[in-house]
């Protein structure tokens, strides 16, 4: 079996098949990065999993993952001004958690240098939204690459890391979902490490870094001064790709919408010239120029946002330019993942002689959809199967990012409204204002709780709100890949100071919490019940492990046993209430009602039991 | 040998994730180029699991395009259809083994469970492998008893067990590498 972490090490260069989120690691390592740090958050925490690849004694820099992302935005900055090379990594919504200090360090004198790497999601694989983290590195003064493969992230962030260092400014690695998870043979260089130099090389001597009043002005100067030069001296061209086609059709683009180009174009002899830029912010005007004027026609060909589709035609204007410059066509163009079905068809719309429309192959079969589902033995299935026998039809329930936003599915329908991370105690504050008619109740996972949940639970103390916190403990950052929290008793290396969430919450000033495994259902039942009864704020502990974690632990013991629950085709009356109400994707129920239990699934924790009204789901024996 | 387009597709827990690196480092093995990508993320809890496999010359993006799928294969019989309606080619190969993971309205009573002739006669293609075995030491070995259908058929030229067993050494440890190797090879 190969040893990930071995290779990450290895002093002599090398190929292997990685993912972009791999390759970025050793990049890390080879640019001298001393500090890195994250909140986990998709598509970006698998760079985590390859961190951990490497025991902590050889790790040649310190990792964490903070409690969020401004944290470790901050932590990495502290770092970077005490003259150590910095890295931070999180998700593109990660990035408005960021956002009070991140927006700051473009104006900072950044001594050793720091790499900001945004996962964004076009596509909302596995987000809230879409969002253009360009817009935020413009409105920051900072430098934005963009690579398209994990053999362009490994380049671009030593790249990034290099000019970062140099200029002692921040700059963004822009990654997208399909860049992270994207698979490839990388060659990668040899590294030779060199003794660390662990000297605070903080000086507020020479170094203004108190922003306030006056002193903001020359700080922004310089961080306009720092984007200008890159402007018009590009050091970064080389990283460009320029086709010549000999075409009087260009077309500017970046990222992986420039593998979707090249795989659509590949069979048409009408191909037009490309230029795909490395540095998509600021854009080099001075190549962009040469190509305008070179050409009757440029298409910008831009994923999400017509960011770089304004300045290369306020360009043309400033130039007078006589190109003629093609942006989006339809609002449509605004929305997706520009992959090649979706580039094909703007291209055909564009230059209709060009390429033909993607294939419409649709199918009158209708396939059964099959949205993503709480795992079999998830304590947050019966929690929802509680809480919903305890609340009224018509009482709020505000929902919050994690695994148990699932229960926004049916049939438990127990998730009314999404916004951001720990927003729900807020929201729910904010509902229960004038509401004396329906009892609002909010969820809360406990990662989150010390992401970013503390503020508004500590305000609805504060000033008296009617709501009930029902709190989803699961003891793990289940969603993106079971990373510790707090309140977990581990941090990413060692064993470390638990934070109990109870304590927690009786130290911010809660004063009613009921704590309850959400097995129990009778418990859980009254306990929600009770709380929502309870006029002022109130919190429910709805907890049970992780059981997609606990099993993988399980089943590596030795002299483990699988048991499983059955149905009691005697006793069973088809009341549905396991497939309808509770609802564990293990119970499968054929064309003639008859429920049976899928043993590919069943996991034998029998959470099942206690809701058959009926008895039928029983335990059998042991069996290997 | 052409470019081949490879769409894998399953339920999030089935071990689609672990066939699609087998592939990847196989193929590799036999000397071709590729791309790859994986789908991470919430989808694996119990959703629709993706992977993307594109090898040959003069590749570019991992994504492949609608009805472009030179192959499909599938680990369940509902993603079997989806996917073989939608990815593969009319001259395509399908490759799927026949279990069932109920989906949500199906369980609800909302939709009618796919059956298998369903899967056999309405996916257009040249040629449907239908796989199941009886007695799967270990129902999450179903990838690897799909591996080794596609590596009888000779699906992927120059794939073959050599490369399969190399690539799966690299990612196994021993004690679970013997027992895949003999699902493998059966």
């Amino acid at each position: 079996m190969k040893d990930l972490g071995k290779m990450l090490l290895q002093h002599e260069n090398f190929s292997e098949i990685v993912i972009g989120n791999t390759a970025i690691v050793r990049a890390m390592i080879e640019s001298g990065v001393r500090v890195v740090t994250s909140y986990p958050g998709s598509p970006t925490p698998e760079i985590g999993t390859a961190i951990s690849s490497i025991p902590v004694e050889k790790r040649p820099f310190y990792f964490e993952f903070s409690t969020n992302e401004k944290v470790a935005t901050e932590v990495a900055y502290g770092a970077s001004i005490n003259g150590h090379l910095s890295c931070v990594f999180f998700k593109s919504v990660g990035l408005n958690v960021a956002a009070d200090t991140f927006v700051q360090l473009g104006h900072m004198k950044l001594t050793g240098g720091m790499v900001v790497v945004l996962g964004d999601d076009p596509g909302a694989h596995s987000s809230q939204n879409e969002q253009d983290n360009r817009h935020i590195a413009k409105l920051s003064y900072t430098p934005v690459l963009e690579p398209s493969s994990p053999s362009e992230v490994y380049t671009f962030f030593k790249k990034a890391a290099a000019l970062s260092v140099e200029k002692q400014m921040p700059v963004i690695l822009r990654l997208t979902t399909h860049t992270c998870h994207q698979k490839e043979k990388v060659a990668f260089d040899s590294w030779s490490p060199t003794e660390p130099d662990n000297t605070p090389r903080f000086s507020s001597k020479n170094e203004n870094y108190v922003p306030i009043t006056s002193k903001v002005f020359p700080m922004k100067r310089r961080a306009l001064e720092r984007l200008d030069h890159l402007e018009t001296e590009h050091p970064l061209s080389d990283l460009d790709i320029f086709h010549d086609n000999k075409s009087s059709r260009g077309v500017i683009t970046f990222g992986t919408t420039y593998l979707s180009l090249m795989d659509v174009l590949i069979n048409t002899d009408k191909k037009p010239d490309i230029l795909k830029l490395a540095m998509i912010h600021p854009l080099p005007k001075k190549k962009i120029l040469g190509f305008l004027n070179s050409h009757d026609e440029v298409k910008i060909l831009e994923e999400l946002d017509p960011i770089m589709e304004s300045e290369i035609k306020t360009i043309a204007y400033d130039n007078n330019i006589k190109c003629r410059v093609l942006g989006k066509l339809t609002l449509e163009d605004n929305v997706g993942e520009y992959t090649p079905d979706k580039v094909r068809d703007i291209l055909n719309r564009t230059w209709t002689d060009l390429v033909k429309p993607s294939s419409n192959q649709s199918s009158t079969i209708p396939v059964p959809a099959r949205p993503p589902q709480m795992c079999p033995g998830c304590g947050h299935r019966s929690a929802y199967h509680a809480i919903k026998k305890a609340l009224k039809d018509d009482d709020i329930k505000v929902g919050d990012i994690g695994c148990h936003t699932l229960g926004f599915l049916p049939p438990y329908n127990m998730v009314e409204l999404l916004m951001s991370m720990g927003a729900s105690t807020a929201i729910a504050s904010g509902m229960s204002l004038f509401n004396k008619q329906r009892d609002v109740v909010c969820f809360l996972g406990d990662s989150t709780l010390f992401h970013a949940g503390a503020a508004g639970i500590t305000n609805a103390v504060f000033n008296n709100h009617n709501s009930t916190l029902i709190l989803m403990e699961n003891g793990t950052t289940a969603m993106t890949g079971h990373q510790e929290h707090p309140a977990t008793g581990r941090n990413f290396d060692e064993p470390t100071q638990k934070i109990p969430v109870r304590q927690m919450l009786e130290g911010l000033g809660v004063k009613n919490i009921i704590e309850v495994d959400t097995y129990q259902q009778k418990k859980l039942i009254e306990a929600v019940k009770e709380s929502v009864s309870i006029k002022g704020f109130s919190v429910v502990i709805a907890k049970h492990p992780c059981m997609l974690k606990f099993m993988r632990t399980q089943k590596k013991k030795s002299g483990y046993l699988l048991r499983q629950v059955h149905v009691d085709q005697n006793k069973c009356d088809q009341l549905n209430e396991c497939i309808s109400s509770f609802a564990c994707p293990t119970f499968s129920r054929d064309d003639k009602g008859v429920i049976t239990i899928n043993s590919d699934l069943c996991i034998g924790d029998g959470s099942c039991v206690q809701t058959c009204p009926v008895s039928a789901v029983n335990f059998d024996g042991g069996k290997k | 040998m052409k470019n081949l387009n490879i769409f894998m597709t399953g339920v999030g827990g089935q071990g689609i994730g672990m066939l699609s690196e087998i592939l990847v480092r196989a193929v590799d093995y036999a000397g071709y180029d590729f791309k790859g990508v994986d789908t991470h993320g919430l989808a694996q809890r119990g959703g629709t699991v993706v992977s993307q496999l594109r090898i040959g010359e003069n590749i570019h993006s991992p994504l492949i395009e609608k009805g472009e799928a030179d192959i499909v294969i599938a680990l369940e019989r509902h993603e079997a259809l989806r996917s073989g309606l939608e990815m593969l080619r009319n001259d395509g190969t399908l490759v799927w083994y026949d279990t069932s993971w109920q989906p949500l309205p199906v369980r609800l009573g909302a939709e009618k469970e796919i059956t298998t002739e369903t899967v056999i006669d309405k996916v257009l293609c040249k040629k449907n492998i239908r796989v199941f075995r009886q007695n799967l030491p270990d129902t999450r070995m179903q990838n690897i008893a799909v591996l080794s259908q596609i590596v009888k058929n000779d699906l992927i030229k120059g794939m073959d067990l050599e490369t399969c067993k190399k690539a799966m050494a690299d990612l196994m440890s021993e004690k679970l590498l013997n027992i895949n190797l003999k699902v493998l090879e059966d």
